[in-house]
């Protein structure tokens, strides 16, 4: 097994250089490969049972991931995908993006954390340092310029605290905190 | 030697479409090469470095039809780092620059930007079709300009692109003079879709045949679709999320049934399986039916929507259908020409998969099956051996084993006598895939019997180079030969270089080619491009010294005409 653990320092990888992530099985598979290529000259059947044996010894791991493999278009993979990440948020929170208008960067918060809105805006109100005065369900918010606002399902972006609590998380797409007079042509009445 | 007079001869040939018997027409003598030229007006050029524009048009100046491919095949796999070339934009320009009277455009893995598409818009009055498949590079915007400048457009066909969504009003930059369109598919774009710009385009297109939708647009808008185009032929729903109560389902139902022509039905993105029922009043009329993407349906539901599609010839499905599935595939679909079953699940330990077993049945159920895809967890030699005795009709068998190097499950032997089964009682094929383990045996028995075979994907597989030199000197019809991680070195590669004049391309990755081996090649064969493509280890091929003996991580070669390109990124060494 030593002259493996030799070749590996050499071995042509895969990888971005300073990764390891290239399966262990693949670099067994070109030693052995290296190895096969040296005894060229041994007899056939011998060669045949050796190389076979060597290669189940040590075929990779079901789960190692080699570059390109499955070959499986990129475009199909990173949809399938999709659809796996989507379902594991449903058991593990449903995590939005919050920006606020002057903010430098985002934050996400899990909205499965909250049970209505008065939590949630107050740990908006926690987490940007600002408060966003007193709900009114004709004239929305009043008594300060920042306004919480949520991107829908259709793209629309819409009043925080106007629809039902369990309605509002299946829509809720993105937060955003609004502020001044962008703000106020939202939060005033129709 | 000519009796008739050129324009017989050239009313002739009007019915002589395939580009094989094209190709071979003109090289029957001078008078008909000459012809033949002049008459041709679809051109499919399987490498875009095979050839220059300006040669091409020389050649056949009065194209309207051009097919385009450009990266490796193994790009798909992501083999191929995007900068490596294909770029459309100076075929569009030479072809804008010839005033040709452009009417079709197919490409596939090709680089387009906004710019091409804006160009190729405004050059060619009768522009009527365009083709995109895997294809990168553009944005919504491109296709603004297509829907805004095309008078004449009938098809916008957008197969499995990278397409940057800008969100943007693109839809409603058909013109309300646009009534031409006879395909419109956008399944592809991620963003928003403006719904009552579609609508409105929908419903002002009388030759609508086939309407393929993405993800943003939802049930109740695919009611109202199906409503104003009741003759669509082929169908992809994009968003299928719905209450069964409501009136949208009602609506969609009612408007189902009135699709009489439907044929083939795609999408369901995401889906509310129970809500599938709505379908089955026209499946009975369906030949195609593609559900890979729809992960959400499996199980019960669509074991029902598969019994009632009785004369499908075409099923794209992804292995949750399970061997008890595919069982039912194969007593319900007996004209079945063409199966695909893809991995649901990539990141391996699938217990959902299909195995042989599926395999086998759909063999022994289906005997018109010509062409299948099949993504499983294990397969045996006896499977394979059986399926080859039910199907000898194959052209194309791609099979992979999830996992590399795996030996039939039962015996733990490698793979080769059931490949051999194939190859050997197959005698139409034109397209193999391997996988599991494989010895240089399998190449012998496909160099003795895989006569017709023009494309073989070999990965994982082969002793010596004696396998790789069994199928360079067996297969006369090769035209795409593509390996990775197999021990083929120079000896095989360099072994008959003018075989690769007969071929179109040679694919070569984490082989044992060494860059010496290569540039040998180079030399013997000034009519090939040899390129290394040296993502990662930019400085290490310069190392003096040990340089030749370097092994060469990816190569391509290609024949070409038109020598090498000029527009290949510094990774790439064109030796």
């Amino acid at each position: 097994m030593d002259e493996f653990v030799n070749l590996k320092e050499t071995e042509l990888r895969l990888g971005l250089p300073g990764t390891d992530n290239v399966c262990e099985g693949k670099e067994s598979i070109i030693s052995c490969c290296n190895n096969n290529n040296k005894r060229a000259l041994s007899s056939d059947n011998e060669k045949e049972i050796e190389s076979s044996s060597r290669k189940t010894e040590t075929s990779p791991p079901r789960k190692a991931q080699i570059v390109g493999w499955p070959p499986v278009r990129s475009y199909r993979k990173n949809n399938i995908q999709t659809k796996k990440n989507e379902s594991e948020h449903e058991g593990q929170g449903i995590y939005v993006k919050v920006s606020m208008d002057g903010a430098p960067y985002l934050r996400k918060i899990d909205l499965s954390c909250y049970k209505g809105y008065s939590e949630l805006l107050k740990a908006l109100e926690l987490m940007f340092k600002f408060s966003v005065g007193e709900y009114f369900e004709r004239d929305g918010y009043k008594g300060s310029e920042f306004v919480p606002t949520y991107e829908d399902k259709d793209g629309d972006w819409m009043l925080i605290g106007d629809v039902p609590w369990e309605m509002f998380i299946c829509t809720c797409k993105r937060l955003r905190i609004m502020k001044g007079s962008e703000a106020k042509g939202l939060g005033c009445g129709v | 030697m000519n009796y008739f007079p050129d324009e017989v001869i050239e009313h002739v040939f009007d019915f002589v479409t395939s580009h094989k018997d094209r190709n071979a027409i003109s090289l029957v003598c001078k008078s008909w090469y000459k012809i033949e030229r002049y008459s041709r007006q679809k051109v499919f050029i399987g490498n875009c470095y095979a050839i220059n524009p300006e040669r091409l048009l020389r050649r056949f100046p009065c194209l309207k039809s051009l097919t385009l491919k450009g990266k490796p095949h193994f790009a798909d796999f992501n083999l191929v780092p995007h900068e490596w070339g294909g770029f459309v934009l100076p075929w569009i320009e030479a072809l804008a620059r010839s005033r040709v009277g452009l009417e079709e455009l197919r490409l596939k893995r090709m680089v387009v930007t906004d710019e091409s598409l804006e160009l190729l818009s405004r050059s060619f009055v009768n522009f009527k079709s365009l083709v995109l498949v895997s294809c990168e590079g553009f944005t919504t915007d491109g296709l603004a300009s297509i829907a805004a400048n095309c008078r004449h457009l009938r098809d916008l066909d957008l197969q499995e692109n990278e397409i940057d969504d800008h969100r943007g009003q693109w839809l409603s930059c058909f013109p309300d003079t646009c009534t031409t369109l006879v395909t419109l598919n956008f399944a592809c774009l991620e963003g928003e879709t403006n719904l009552v710009a579609l609508e409105r385009l929908v419903a002002r297109s009388p030759n609508l045949k086939s309407l393929k939708l993405n993800r943003a647009v939802p049930l109740d808008a695919l009611a109202r679709l199906m409503v104003c185009a009741p003759q669509i032929v082929d169908l992809g729903v994009g968003s299928y999320e719905n209450d069964p109560d409501s009136e949208s389902y009602m609506k969609l139902k009612a408007a189902i049934k009135k699709c009489t022509s439907l044929r083939s039905l795609s999408g369901f993105l995401e889906a509310a399986p129970h809500c599938l029922s709505a379908f089955h009043p026209i499946c009975h009329n369906l030949t195609s039916l593609n559900l890979s993407y729809a992960a959400e349906i499996h199980g019960s539901h669509l074991i029902k929507l598969i019994q009632h599609c009785k004369k499908l010839q075409r099923l794209w499905i992804l292995d949750s259908i399970g061997d008890k599935g595919l069982e039912v595939v194969a007593s319900t679909c007996k004209d079945l020409q063409e199966l695909r079953v893809f991995p649901s699940d990539l990141l391996g330990g699938g217990n959902t998969a299909v195995t042989e077993e599926g395999l086998v049945a759909i063999s022994a159920g289906c005997p018109k099956l010509h062409s299948i895809l099949y993504f499983c967890q294990q397969m045996t030699n006896a499977a394979l051996v059986t399926v080859a005795k039910n199907c000898p009709n194959f052209i194309r068998f791609r099979l992979c084993i999830l996992e590399p190097n795996k030996p039939d499950h039962v015996t733990s032997q490698p793979l080769d006598e059931g490949f051999g089964a194939i190859v050997k009682a197959c005698k139409s094929l034109r397209r193999l895939s391997l996988s599991g383990l494989l010895t240089d045996q399998v190449f012998l028995y496909i160099g003795m019997y895989a006569n017709q075979l023009e494309m073989l994907s070999i990965a994982f597989a082969g002793d010596t180079d004696k396998g790789m030199l069994y199928v360079l000197n067996g297969c006369k019809k090769m035209k795409k030969l593509e390996i990775r991680d197999s021990p083929f070195g120079d000896t095989a590669l360099l072994a008959d270089v003018s075989k690769y004049e007969t071929m179109r391309s040679l694919w070569m990755s984490s082989c044992e080619v060494t860059l010496s081996g290569c540039k040998r090649l180079a030399q013997k064969a000034p009519w090939l491009n040899v390129e290394i493509i040296n993502e990662n280890d930019n400085n290490r091929m310069e190392e003096n010294g040990h340089e030749g003996r370097q092994k060469v991580d990816k190569l391509y070669l290609y024949r070409t005409v038109v020598g090498t390109r000029m527009d290949a990124p510094p990774f790439v060494w064109i030796l």
